[in-house]
């Protein structure tokens, strides 16, 4: 892999100059659906960048609790993990990448979770505990169906690597490994049915609880960025959108990214909030059902 | 640097985050607060967020005539949000007592415990009023963060 191509991924695509207008643009398609659903005008187009400029500019209590490090550290971890993990993404052709890259943008994809479990619990607030243990217990068991189905499509194109995953054809094994990452995307952005993490009205704002300010804005953007990856993930690895001409390949990942952000906009907006036993059910039944197909279907070929 | 003010002033006009407080009333004023956020009135649309935490706000928005109970919690809350914030007395209560003016357990009214930018009359407001209010509020953030960091560099080259 040369050093070039490294950081024209990071940097231009699908990297920083992507994601930052797509993050932004995202979080407005979302709140945007959601009001138009309930019958409301909704937020102006530039509403997410004006919340992140007035974030940054705002200025914090702080907490004597709180360690200053870990409060700054937790969502600069998140927002360039996923930055890394975008920039993994195979959507150009030939864009290099390197044998096990699936399993490194799995771990990278985990990070967010991860920092917001710390996140909830480094805070010290109990509304933060008690959505760091909900992030931890939801990111497991959505975990499982996301693994097993991102395996699944793996094993269908008898490769680890992300470029073959997305280029070599995978026949039976494609649309239930879909159907159940899709499944897992309303848990790993923390949207509707399974809002449990930071459920409002119920525990504020979960783990972002005692965060502010500029803190926050990089939370909101981590945030934001994880809707571009975890969209950019099916769209450019398991939705069949490959036409091997390299400018529409990408505008076709972005169009695949922004019907998954309606779909889940439109399903966020028609649904309310499950419980934490429910929402684990809900994984443990139908996305295991549909990863354990996909794999099954991987492995047996007809 | 004038650009990046400018911007930052801008912002702070179209993205207002609203935290909703009763210090000790009737609810009268809460219910109509909600209407706010309702499909025929969608503060929304003007960038305004009801947030959960008090660390993310903007705005307070106070009901109720500050009961003894309430006081603490009502500074506490006050201290939370970082600057620059704004103070909005929602309904007639938090202005000057109401029908609980007199009460041996009322502290308020609102302003002998944290500043008041806004008073919103009204027993309780019309969601129009609060709006409005709202708005006026919104307009005195982008001079309070100019005042605000001047206070700050005080004595310093930035200062003038």
């Amino acid at each position: 892999m040369n050093t070039g191509k490294v950081l024209l991924g990071l940097l231009v695509f699908p990297g920083l100059l992507y994601a930052l207008p797509a993050a932004w643009l995202m979080l407005w398609i979302e709140r945007k659906a959601r009001a138009r659903m309930q019958g409301r005008i909704g937020p102006p187009f530039f509403q997410p960048f004006f919340d992140f400029v007035k974030l940054m500019a705002k200025r914090t209590v702080p907490l004597p609790l709180f360690n200053a490090v870990l409060a700054a550290g937790l969502p600069i971890l998140a927002g360039s993990s996923l930055l890394v993990a975008l920039s993994l993404l195979p959507v150009l052709s030939g864009s290099g990448g390197f044998v096990g890259d699936l399993i490194l943008l799995v771990a990278l994809l985990e990070v967010p979770a991860l920092a917001a479990v710390l996140a909830g619990f480094a805070s010290r607030s109990i509304f933060g505990q008690l959505g760091g243990a909900r992030e931890a217990v939801l990111s497991i068991v959505s975990s499982v169906p996301f693994l097993t189905a991102a395996f699944a499509l793996a094993m269908s194109a008898h490769s680890l690597r992300l470029a073959d995953i997305a280029t070599r054809p995978i026949a039976a094994a494609r649309w239930p490994a879909v159907l159940a990452l899709v499944l897992c995307l309303p848990m790993k952005l923390r949207t509707n049915p399974f809002s449990l993490v930071n459920a409002e009205q119920e525990i504020y704002s979960g783990p972002l609880t005692e965060y502010g300010g500029s803190k926050l804005a990089l939370w909101d953007l981590a945030h934001g960025m994880e809707w571009v990856a975890q969209t950019g993930l099916i769209a450019c690895l398991a939705l069949p959108l490959r036409s091997g001409r390299a400018v529409q390949d990408i505008v076709l990942m972005i169009a695949g990214s922004f019907f998954l952000v309606v779909l889940l906009a439109l399903t966020a907006s028609g649904t309310a909030r499950l419980k934490i036993k429910q929402a684990g059910r809900f994984y443990w039944s139908w996305g295991l059902a549909f990863s354990l197909l996909a794999l099954v279907l991987a492995v047996f070929p007809r | 640097m004038g650009v990046i003010d400018g911007l930052v002033a801008k912002s702070r006009r179209k993205s207002p985050w609203l935290f909703r407080l009763n210090s000790g009333g009737c609810n009268g004023c809460d219910i109509e607060f909600s209407a706010c956020l309702s499909p025929r009135y969608d503060v929304e649309q003007t960038g305004a967020l009801l947030v959960g935490s008090a660390r993310h706000a903007d705005i307070l928005c106070v009901t109720g005539p500050v009961t003894q109970g309430a006081r603490t919690a009502l500074e506490t809350i006050f201290a939370q949000i970082g600057e620059p914030k704004a103070v909005v007395a929602v309904g007639n209560c938090p202005a000057t007592g109401d029908v609980f003016a007199g009460s041996p357990v009322i502290v308020g009214p609102l302003d002998r415990v944290i500043p008041v930018d806004i008073y919103i009359p009204g027993c309780p407001p019309r969601p129009n009023d609060i709006i409005e209010g709202i708005a006026k509020a919104v307009a005195t953030l982008p001079a309070k963060g100019i005042h605000a960091r001047k206070g700050a560099k005080k004595g310093g080259p930035a200062a003038k």
